[in-house]
Order: C-alpha cells, then structure tokens, then sequence
C-alpha cells in the first residue's frame, strides 16, 4: 500500500472517530430533547408535583438542586482554592505536597456512594444536622473538592513563573505577589475549575441520597437544615420507585431535559465569564 | 558601594561560585561577560537575593549593599529588592495596563496615595524613555507594545520604587538592533542616578555602555578591570582569548 493511501486511510479513521464522539453527544441530547420537551411548560418548571409525582411540576427539586449547588460551592471553592495555593505556591516540591497531591487524586477515586454513606455518619448523624442542606452542600463539597483543587493547581501552573519573579523582584510579598499578580493571571482558568464542578455536583446522586434528598417534598426550603428535592433524585425516585411508573415516565424525561439545561446554561455562562474576564485582563 | 568578599555559591553538589571577591562604585555601568553557564547571572542574582527562590542552593562570604550584609538574617529581602531593583533577559510586564505596570511596586510597597503614584508612573516612563510613547495610551495593555516597548516599561517599572541599584540581566538580547540602542542609550543616561550592573552576551556592547567589566569563566572572576583596559589590553590569557573570539 503506497504512503499516501495509508495515510488517507489511516485520517479518514480518525475523523469519523472523531466525529462519533459528537454524534453520541447529540443522540443523547436529541433522545432527551424528542422524549422531553413535550412536557415542558412554565407550568412543569414552576409548580410541585401533584397526583403521587405523575403531574405537576418540578419547582422544588429545580430549587432544591440550586441550593445544594451553592452551597457546596461556598464550602469547596475558597477550601480548595486555598489549598492549591499551598501546594502550588508555598510548599516547593517536598514530600509533604507530594503526599497531599496523592492523597487528592485518591479522594478523587473515591466512589460517590461512599461519600454519600460518609457524610451521613458525619454531618446527619455525629453532628447532628440532620437530612438537610448544609449536610447535603458539605457532602457534595467533599466530592469535588479534588477537583476544585486540581483545575486550580493547573491554573496557577499556567501562570508564568516571569511573573512571580517579577513582582517579587519589586519587593512585594510573596502574598502579594499571589493577590495581585497570579490569581487574576489565574482567574479564567480557576473559573473554568467552578464551572466543571458545578456540573459534577449538580447532576449528583448517590452523596445526597442519604445526606439531604427528599422523596416528595413539595414545599419550597424555608433554611439550610431543611430537607430538599434534588432533580437527578426526583429522576431517580419517579423513574424507579414513583406511584405510577409508567405514567411519570414523560415527567422523568422533563426532568432530564431540565438537568441537562441547567449545566449547559451553566457552562456557557462560564464560557462567557472567562472571555469577559480574559479581556478585562489585559487592559487593566 | 557594591562589594562581595569570599563568595562561594552552589546548586546542590554543582559549584557555581568559586571565590569572588569584587568592589563596585556607586554610580557606575559594571559589565560582567564570559561564556554560557560561567556563573555570571548567579552572580548578579546574589545581589537581590533571587537565588532565594531556587531550591537546593548555599552561598558562603558577604555581599555587602550600602554597607550591610545583604545575607544577614536581620535583612527583610522585600525591602532589599526595594533598593537593588532588576531588569530580565525577556521583557515580563504583567498582565496589566501600562499605568498598572509601573505603577504596581508603588502598590506594594505602599508608596504614596493615587497623586504621587500618578507623578512617579510619569516620572519612571520620562525616565525609562518611553512616556512619548505611551502617554496617550496608559489605560491600554502592556502587552500591546512592542519587545523593545515592553523591556523599557520593565526599567520604568524597576525605576518606580527609586532603588539605587539596578541589576540588568542581558537585557537586550531579545531585542532587534534599534530597540537594543535605545536600551543601552537609556542605560548610560540612567547611570547619573543609579549604580547599574549588567550581565551581556554581546561583548561589544559592554565596551560601549561599561566604566568596568568583569570576566567570568567557570564561576571564576578571572578579570576585573576598567573596561578601556580590559578590551585593549587585557592582564589574563584567557580574557584575550575570549574577547578576541578565540574561544566561546
């Protein structure tokens, strides 16, 4: 076979390999979609479930999934953002950041469930706060935690290194050096960081199962020790265990439908946040 | 006056400074030149403590800055980098407007209220030539000027914080031919008011901006001497050989 077949051959193999990957994407999104957008309606998104979950809406588990989504970031993101600075910045290349860094990627392959049966031990039961909120953001907290600590760690390795030299070369502090010179350099890529963790954590099942979903709760929260609906668990609960399975089938491809929008609307807005901020950072 | 007296400096095992001993006067142009990996740049590193920041590294004797000893456990290094303020190989402005560029060691170093931080970014870019150039863009990114625009705006930012010393590590050697006479024309303008030290690869330009020059090889001074006397008639083998191209 000459040269030029084979290597005709051989990108031919790589494209429509390729190009199946975002043909999976949009079989998954399109059999959402066509199974989906059917039951959607400003009703469907602003009202509770009536009927035993088969009619209705999803508002509370829409709500649900937003609390818990800020609230483990307000946990994770200062928590791992700090402790890349640490292993980034300050800590060199002993063997304590080596064991820290190793330690990360094991928590990070730690089964979700696990998580979830932990954060039950501890923040339900040993604290005392109950099927809630703030065990629920705590347990999702410790689930992407690896991975706010590991986006942020590649971000400040991105940073120059000519930067750091020069500003302590100034006479600035090494933590002003950190304030005013890496973290903005930094800042678009550790936003990218948030924004895939938000996508982890809002489409989490199992760490919230026994930590803060409800099966049917269809009252707004009043504070972060209540009890919430979750939409991957409201999908979970109505596609396995609901009253009527069958006739809350199309409910459960809306809530789908919903997920998946609200991690897309999230990821463009991340994508938007790093441009505007990319910009901004070169002028000011 | 600059001075180092018995200075041994190491990587690890490697041993990078072999016993310096060197005094420079205040408002002078110093030149050290030698070959690739002679220890040149270690050296003019020791003076603002940059070494700090490399693991692994020791150094022996005394560098003594306006009389102290630069290595002594009472100096505050930011406050040393203050005094002994550092110009690179490559142009590095942050990531910045130009204002924000020079105005940021004033920042740090919490250097007057926004008037004067306005006055000194002016006075530092006159000072570093370059404000006719930048006047009507200050809000704009540093990293819309050119190489040249950029290693100037880099002088102007160490000039900021009024050291009285600069420390210019090749600082030309990634500029085009016109950028880098306006570097070494600046630079023997600014030596009225600064003791200036640099470290060049291009020999011809530490005969034109140097008082005195100094030759590194394998982490010895071999040389030091008034730079006239260095290029016409050097005392050691091996600064004839160098400088006549002989070898390196």
């Amino acid at each position: 076979m000459n040269k030029k077949l084979s290597q005709r051959i051989a990108f031919m193999i790589f494209r429509i390999l390729g190009l199946m990957v975002v043909g999976i994407l949009f079989w998954i999104l399109g059999f959402i979609v066509y199974n989906g957008i059917g039951v959607i309606s400003w009703e469907f998104i602003f009202s509770a479930p009536t009927n035993g979950m088969t009619s209705g809406g999803i508002f509370p588990a829409i709500v649900g999934t937003l609390c818990l989504v800020v609230g483990s970031m307000i946990f994770a993101f200062p928590l791992g953002i700090m402790s890349a600075i640490y292993t980034n910045e300050y800590a060199g290349n002993s063997w304590v950041v080596r064991f820290i860094r190793i330690m990360t990627n094991n928590l990070a392959s730690i089964p979700s469930i696990v998580f979830g049966l932990f954060g039950m031990a501890l923040f339900v039961n040993t604290l005392g706060f109950g099927d809630s909120i703030l065990a629920g953001s705590l347990t999702l907290g410790l689930l992407v935690l690896p991975l706010v600590i590991r986006t942020t760690e590649e971000a400040l390795k991105a940073v120059p290194n000519s930067y750091r030299t020069g500003s302590l070369a100034l006479g600035a502090t090494k933590l002003q050096t950190i304030r005013k010179v890496v973290l903005p350099a930094a800042f678009p890529n550790i936003t990218t960081g948030l924004i895939l963790s938000i996508g982890r954590v809002s489409g989490e099942t199992a760490p919230i199962l026994f930590t803060a979903a409800a099966y049917f709760l269809p009252k707004l929260p009043s504070g972060i020790f209540d009890q919430v609906m979750a939409l991957p668990y409201h999908l979970y609960v109505i596609v396995t265990s609901g009253t009527d399975i069958e006739a809350s089938r199309p409910m459960a491809y809306g809530t789908a439908l919903v997920l998946i929008f609200i991690v897309l609307l999230m990821n463009i807005l991340a994508m938007f946040i790093r441009r505007f901020f990319n910009k901004k950072l070169k002028t000011n | 006056m600059i001075e180092a007296k018995d200075i041994n400096f190491y990587y690890g095992d490697f041993h990078a400074l072999k016993d310096i001993n060197i005094k420079m006067d205040i408002n002078t142009v110093t030149a050290f030149i030698g070959p690739s990996g002679c220890g040149k740049s270690t050296f003019l590193r020791l003076f603002n403590r940059m070494n700090d920041l490399i693991d692994k590294t020791r150094i022996t004797g005394e560098c003594i800055v306006q009389g102290e000893n630069i290595y002594d456990k009472s100096i505050q290094v930011d406050q040393l980098r203050k005094k002994v303020g550092m110009v690179f190989q490559k142009p590095n402005p942050f990531p910045k407007s130009i204002f924000e560029n020079v105005a940021y060691g004033l920042r740090v170093n919490d250097m007057g209220d926004k008037k004067i931080i306005a006055e000194r970014v002016e006075e530092s870019l006159i000072a570093a030539a370059l404000w006719d150039e930048v006047k009507d863009k200050l809000k704009k990114s540093a990293f819309e000027l050119s190489g040249g625009q950029q290693q100037r705006l880099c002088i102007a930012r160490a000039l900021a914080v009024s050291p009285s010393i600069l420390l210019m590590d090749e600082p030309a050697s990634s500029l085009d031919p016109i950028s880098t006479s306006k570097i070494e024309e600046l630079i023997h303008n600014l030596k009225k008011d600064y003791t200036i030290v640099i470290v060049t690869h291009n020999m011809q330009q530490a005969a034109r901006i140097s008082d005195m020059t100094g030759f590194f090889m394998m982490g010895e001074l071999v040389e030091f001497s008034e730079t006239k006397k260095m290029f016409l008639n050097p005392e050691k083998k091996e600064t004839q050989n160098y400088i006549t191209g002989r070898f390196g």
